[in-house]
């Protein structure tokens, strides 16, 4: 089992001309994802990996049954590709794109609340189901099948903690790189909720970082709802307040919400050891399992 | 990106938000010149990219002409928080009996713009919202329809402004609002709107940050950026345009990916060491970037010693390792000693092709931290 995508999951790729999208959509076929089409405005018609491309979301799922995007849409254009997806009801959008202006997304995000399609992002690394299914640009030969859930706000930290589990011999169920912008579509929260109802998924590792209150939302979550047993990571305890992180999200704001300790803090309220260190968040997964 | 005071109070004024009569100065004899047509009082404010201007002595209110040249010459050229001030606002004095805050965010958790209003204008926002939050009344604004004006009357009202200047201030509320979203900012406040003798309401501060993210269809804003750095380095990042923060330590730090340059500057500090800068060189870098971000951490004086940490999933191993060969081949002597350690993608094969007379190599995050640690306390000892 998995949560989100498996190998049933019919891809389309929007975006899937550009220098990314080609790069990306050729690595998802490669690893085994059910990459059915690319959805590009004027280039329906054309091939890209022998995947058909269509002009609109739309046609992609009339022709192919497509019911999962990945969004690889420059900036200026990306909310309005995720409008196309979220309105043709897929069930999953990934939006990978970075720097996709904040009011637009504040606009996406009223939509979400409206479909049942599940966005994940933007700015983020996508979703891997090993041996099953990638939507994303997370490389794919790091992860390992096994009976772990991972959900992470950045990617290449997301890679650091796999690494650490996959030294050990411990593989994943399902890997989520929920992104690092301010308003992203799926939560901790949402992951948690959805790790937690998986039979296999037998722990959880949340990395979270500085910026918002998403973590502690999900330390609330875990000590209510949880019955999984889960590990933290907090990244950016030496951020300084007022400056941003590299992440849009990841600012610790003048009044001093959103630093490290208050989620470390409010993680451990709700049981869950928080690493100093990848390594450290490793060894309290083996101690789980 | 921010806007300085007088650039966000020209984009008020053209709204049609009342503001009082200013000028930019940018030397003693054009402050002159500028209270002399304003009068007095006058106010003489630092226009510099920081909170807490007044408390640091960057705002002084002068009451005749001797007063305005002694103020304009102690402000004018001042450091403050880090930044030269090298231009003033002189800003007609206001009379006022009551301060206000009025303004408009986007509410991370919830997703929407928010508008705020309290009668406790005039201090730190921050400090009410901490201590007495009930003094901010907070109305959320639906993105998809915009502001309905019955919304800023009723934040307003809800915020006890008195009745006699509360639809002037809703007013102001709602034009803030459109200013807001046409011009994608992230964050609009007015602290304080002042209410005057008279019963008028003034915009006397304006602060106004824009989304970077959106400058690409806000030509006219990009264009009013200054770029304004702390130092030499942060500039130099921003020609670069890495994603770059200084801090106060001495082990460089080299990454890619936010979260784990992040989690890196955490180790350096678990470690015992402390952290001289964030440093993020992004997605798919090759050996050009990787240059620059070495003369980036080699240019800065605080730094003794260097841990470069690249895990790769669309940045490739053996790509960083060729640049930091190449970076490194252009010194008769390495600077400083930079610890690396590549996974992930193609990281065998950088592991092989980096050249250990130069850099030394590390397998594990951890070791690699602890030992560019170690390097730096030995120069420090």
């Amino acid at each position: 089992m998995s949560i989100f995508v498996d190998d049933d999951t019919r891809v389309v790729v929007q975006g899937i001309t550009g220098g990314e999208g080609k790069f990306h959509a050729g690595q998802m076929i490669e690893y085994g994802t059910n990459v059915v089409a690319g959805a590009v405005p004027g280039k329906g018609g054309q091939e890209v990996h022998g995947v058909p491309v269509y002009d609109t979301v739309d046609e992609a799922v009339a022709a192919e049954d497509a019911d999962a995007s990945v969004v690889f849409v420059p900036p200026a254009f990306a909310a309005d590709a995720v409008f196309e997806s979220l309105d043709t009801d897929l069930d999953l959008a990934v939006a990978i794109t970075e720097g996709i202006p904040t009011q637009d997304m504040a606009k996406v995000n009223k939509r979400l609340g409206e479909t049942d399609t599940r966005l994940l992002g933007p700015n983020c690394p996508g979703i891997i189901t090993p041996g099953e299914a990638k939507l994303g640009i997370l490389p794919g030969n790091i992860f390992s099948e096994g009976n772990v859930g991972l959900v992470s706000r950045s990617g290449t930290l997301t890679y650091q903690v796999v690494d650490n589990l996959t030294e050990r011999g411990i593989g994943q169920t399902t890997a989520i790189g929920i992104g690092g912008d301010p308003i992203i579509g799926t939560s901790f929260v949402d992951a948690l909720e959805a790790f937690e109802a998986d039979p296999d998924t037998d722990a959880v590792v949340m990395c979270g970082e500085i910026g918002g209150e998403d973590e502690e939302q999900a330390a609330r979550f875990i000590g209510e709802y949880m019955d999984t047993p889960v590990a933290g990571f907090i990244a950016g305890r030496t951020a300084p307040p007022g400056k941003r992180m590299g992440h849009a999200g990841a600012i610790v704001s003048g009044s001093g919400t959103g630093t490290a300790q208050s989620k470390i803090d409010a993680l451990n309220d709700a049981g869950v050891p928080v690493g100093d260190t990848p390594e450290e968040v490793a060894d309290h997964v083996e101690e789980f399992l | 990106m921010k806007l300085h005071e007088y650039q966000a109070k020209s984009l008020f004024a053209d709204a049609g938000i009342p503001v009082p009569d200013s000028r930019l100065a940018t030397s003693v004899d054009e402050a002159l010149d500028a209270v002399d047509e304003i009068g007095y009082p006058a106010a003489i404010k630092a226009q510099v990219h920081v909170g807490g201007r007044g408390k640091a002595g960057g705002i002084k209110i002068a009451t005749d002409r001797e007063e305005a040249a002694r103020y304009a010459d102690e402000i004018l050229g001042m450091d403050l928080k880090g930044y030269t001030v090298d231009r003033v606002l002189v800003e007609a004095g206001v009379d006022f009996v009551d301060e206000l805050y009025v303004g408009v965010t986007m509410d991370r958790g919830e997703g929407k713009p928010v508008l705020m209003v309290s009668t406790e204008g005039g201090v730190n926002i921050e400090e009410v919202a901490e201590e007495n939050p009930d003094a901010i009344a907070r109305e959320h604004v639906d993105p998809a329809f915009g502001l309905h004006p019955y919304q800023a009357r009723k934040v307003v009202y809800e915020a006890g402004v008195d009745a006699d200047v509360a639809l002037d201030v809703a007013s102001i509320l709602s034009t803030l609002y459109d200013l807001y979203e046409s011009n994608d900012a992230s964050e609009i406040e007015v602290n304080p709107v002042m209410i005057t003798s008279d019963r008028d309401v003034v915009a006397a501060d304006g602060v106004m940050n824009i989304d970077e993210d959106a400058l690409f269809r806000q030509p006219e804003l990009e264009a009013m950026a200054e770029a304004s750095y702390e130092d030499d380095l942060e500039r130099k990042a921003g020609e670069y345009g890495f994603d770059y923060v200084r801090l106060s330590g001495n082990v460089g730090i080299i990454g890619n990916g936010a979260g784990l340059v992040m989690t890196t500057l955490d180790l350096v500090d678990y470690y015992g060491g402390a952290p001289a800068n964030f440093l993020d060189i992004g997605g798919g870098a090759k050996a050009e970037r990787v240059t620059q971000a070495l003369d980036m951490v080699f240019s800065d004086d605080n730094v003794d010693a260097v841990v470069f940490n690249i895990f790769g999933g669309i940045t490739r191993g053996d790509e960083v390792a060729k640049g930091i060969n190449e970076a490194l081949a252009q010194f008769d002597e390495i600077p400083k000693k930079v610890v690396v350690r590549l996974a992930g993608t193609n990281a065998e094969e950088g592991m092989e092709i980096l050249n250990t007379d130069l850099v030394e190599v590390e397998k594990t995050l951890e070791d690699a931290v602890q030992r560019a640690v170690k390097n730096a306390d030995e120069v420090t000892q």
